[in-house]
């Protein structure tokens, strides 16, 4: 099977964008970056049907000449699942912005909790004073502005 | 094949659990009716279960080919001791967590139908689309449709994580389903590459095609599936989204994930790296990630303050212990493996249900505002202290005879990785009694903190169903032997390969 170049580098460069994505904070990028990965995915899966033919009806195409179904079809279902699950991502990015009016994604509570105990059992130093004194609150806007 | 078809059952715990999910959302509006529907469909699923346990173990694994294609065109179905056992232990698991969660919504007046721990009216459909899910990636005999069952068992677990929506619950559920989402972009690529390199996706076909490949091409197949199950199955370096999500979602809800959506990722590690991918290329790989998965894992127990979060660790601790008997690649290896998988499903999922009680009890589930509920609650405290003693692999527990069976299959291996596996894998256990034992002292033996409130009341309908699974928790004790011998037979027949294969491709098919 000779794999077709161009759609292998259109896949890699789909995986590159969604990667890229999926490291943001905020939740409509990371959305996006699933939505570019599950592409990448399907692109991936024509790879991998080998090279293009004539649709494969019985009777019509010589076998010879008919490009293979099989990955098509694993593509449409992969296809037909990404669509369900970012309807649901959505839903939870719409519901994040009615509670809490950001597209950020908050820290856990319990993390919160636990680094202000290791930041208090932690001996000071003169030079740490500044993160030390660090609130919850500074790192949720800091993490704003970042995003 | 001795007189009964055995084969006619092998659909029917996906195709039952679906029409049942069907018929509840159809009768949502009448609560009883929808509790009454998926009891019975689940009390079915788990009596065919039983049925093919019964089936497979004496006339080898059950083959249906889908809608009459040839295997190497069509799906074909497989159910052998593996799958069987699965399934069983997962369809009782799920019965008991659902009959607690009646308890809990018969128990709740109206207004806390609305509160977020009452399940909706859509948490028994769920449910038994979760339960198809599970049930169709065991036994499923071909990769890509053991996608789609991680997808369908994916989607429902979503709904439940973020059931009544509350803030902690996005919160949870965003990095939870993305990290899924990730892992199953990971899976889907594997299987694009894996029809590239042999034309099937036929489990059964790739077992004989996959040898032929050179060794680099089937070593990135390899760890390609390697790292898609091991995000779902939540071992070390890929568990943090773990112990960030599970704990917030209501305790029924906890318990299942807890129990099963962890296990169906050490089953498709088993699965494929016997029957894909024999000669155990990665085996020391494997033993390295088993380790650090029982320690960090335990670690992250230890310094837990809240009785879920401290739950969730030791989860992904234990996973350490199954991934131990799966690198170690015997017959001894993957049989306590596969013993201690069904061990900890059952264990792991009764003490969620306990921390639900004790949440009603105390009104929390930190241990800086609970105490005393072993005067107040003694049954609860029993309820408590049984799974607890065995999750730690305390003597006459099954989680002791399972520890013992991984530690003796490490040893007949002799090498100094596995010695130090065995070292591991013992102070693991130790750890776990450590963190159990400061649960037990701090909420059940110490007195109440002053804010504490009145102890809340507890239904006869949610201590029950979970009497009941300490009891199947404890019956493996007893059943070890037989248990045993089952996981011992399932052993033998995933490295000998050939069963699997020709059950699926009988005339030695191209």
């Amino acid at each position: 099977m000779t794999p077709n170049l161009t759609l292998a580098i259109v896949a890699g460069v789909l995986f590159a964008a969604g990667v890229y994505l999926l490291l943001a904070r905020s939740i409509t990028r990371a959305l996006l970056g699933i939505v570019l990965l599950s592409n990448g995915a399907n692109v991936l899966l024509l790879v991998a049907a080998g090279p293009a033919g004539e649709a494969a009806f019985v009777g019509q195409t010589p076998p010879a000449g008919m490009t293979d179904p099989l990955p098509q079809a694993l593509a449409l279902t992969a296809i037909v699942i990404t669509l369900g699950m970012t309807a649901f991502i959505l839903a939870m990015a719409h519901r994040s912005w009615q509670l809490s009016r950001t597209d950020i994604v908050a820290d856990d509570v319990e993390d919160l909790r636990l680094v202000e105990l290791a930041v208090r059992d932690a001996v000071p130093h003169p030079d740490d004073e500044a993160t030390s004194r660090r609130t919850p609150d500074d790192d949720a806007a800091h993490d704003e502005v970042r995003g | 094949m001795s007189g009964v078809d055995w084969s006619t059952l092998v659909p029917l715990p996906v195709v039952l659990a679906l029409a049942g999910a069907g018929v509840a959302v159809v009768v949502t509006g009448r609560i009883r009716l929808q509790r009454v529907v998926s009891v019975v469909t689940l009390s079915l699923v788990l009596a065919v279960s039983l049925a093919l346990l019964v089936g497979a173990d004496r006339s080898g694994p059950l083959t249906v080919a889908v809608g009459g294609w040839p295997a190497q065109m069509g799906i074909v179905l497989v159910v052998d001791r593996l799958a069987a056992l699965m399934l069983v232990v997962s369809a009782t698991v799920t019965l008991g967590v659902l009959l607690y969660a009646i308890g809990q919504g018969a128990a709740s007046t109206d207004e806390e139908q609305a509160d977020e721990d009452a399940p909706l009216p859509i948490f028994h459909p769920t449910m038994l689309v979760l339960s198809a899910g599970v049930s169709n990636t065991f036994i499923t005999g071909d990769l890509f449709n053991l996608y789609v069952g991680f997808e369908i068992l994916l989607a429902s677990s979503f709904v439940l994580l973020t059931l009544g929506g509350s803030a902690p619950r996005i919160r949870a559920g965003i990095s939870y389903v993305v990290v899924s989402l990730l892992a199953s972009v990971i899976f889907l690529s594997a299987i694009a590459l894996v029809y590239a390199a042999t034309g099937t996706v036929n489990m059964a076909q790739l077992a004989e095609r996959l040898d032929a490949l050179p060794d680099g091409t089937r070593l990135v197949l390899q760890v390609m599936l390697l790292v898609g199950f091991a995000v779902k199955a939540a071992v070390f370096p890929v568990f943090g989204w773990l112990p960030d999500s599970y704990p917030t979602a209501p305790a029924p809800v906890t318990a299942v994930f807890a129990g099963l959506l962890t296990k169906v990722g050490v089953y498709s590690i088993l699965r494929t790296q016997t029957l894909l991918f024999p000669g155990g290329q990665l085996a020391e790989l494997l033993l390295w990630a088993a380790l650090a998965t029982m320690i960090v894992g335990i670690l992250g127990a230890v310094a837990q303050d809240d009785i879920k979060r401290m739950l969730s660790f030791t989860l992904v601790s234990h996973i350490g212990y199954m991934i131990f008997g799966a690198a170690v690649g015997t017959v001894a290896g993957i049989s306590s493996a596969v013993f201690y998988v069904a061990h900890h499903i059952t264990v792991q999922t009764t003490l969620f249900l306990v921390i639900g009680l004790i949440e009603r009890y105390g009104g929390s589930t930190s241990l800086t505002r609970l105490g005393g509920l072993a005067k107040v609650a003694p049954v609860l405290a029993v309820l408590f202290f049984l799974p607890a003693m065995n999750l730690a692999g305390i003597p006459p527990f099954s989680g002791f005879l399972g520890k013992v069976g991984l530690i003796q299959a490490g040893a007949q291996q002799a090498t100094w990785l596995t010695y130090l596996l065995i070292a591991g894998s013992v102070l693991t256990s130790l750890l776990t009694l450590y963190a159990i034992s400061r649960v037990w002292s701090r909420a059940f033996w110490q007195a109440p903190p002053p804010e504490a409130g009145e102890p809340g009341r507890v239904p006869r309908g949610m201590t029950l169903p979970a009497a009941g699974l300490v009891a199947v928790g404890l019956s493996l004790t007893f059943l070890a032997g037989p248990l045993f011998g089952i996981t011992d037979r399932a052993a033998r027949d995933m490295l000998a390969r050939d069963p699997y294969i020709d059950a699926v491709l009988p005339a030695g098919a191209p």
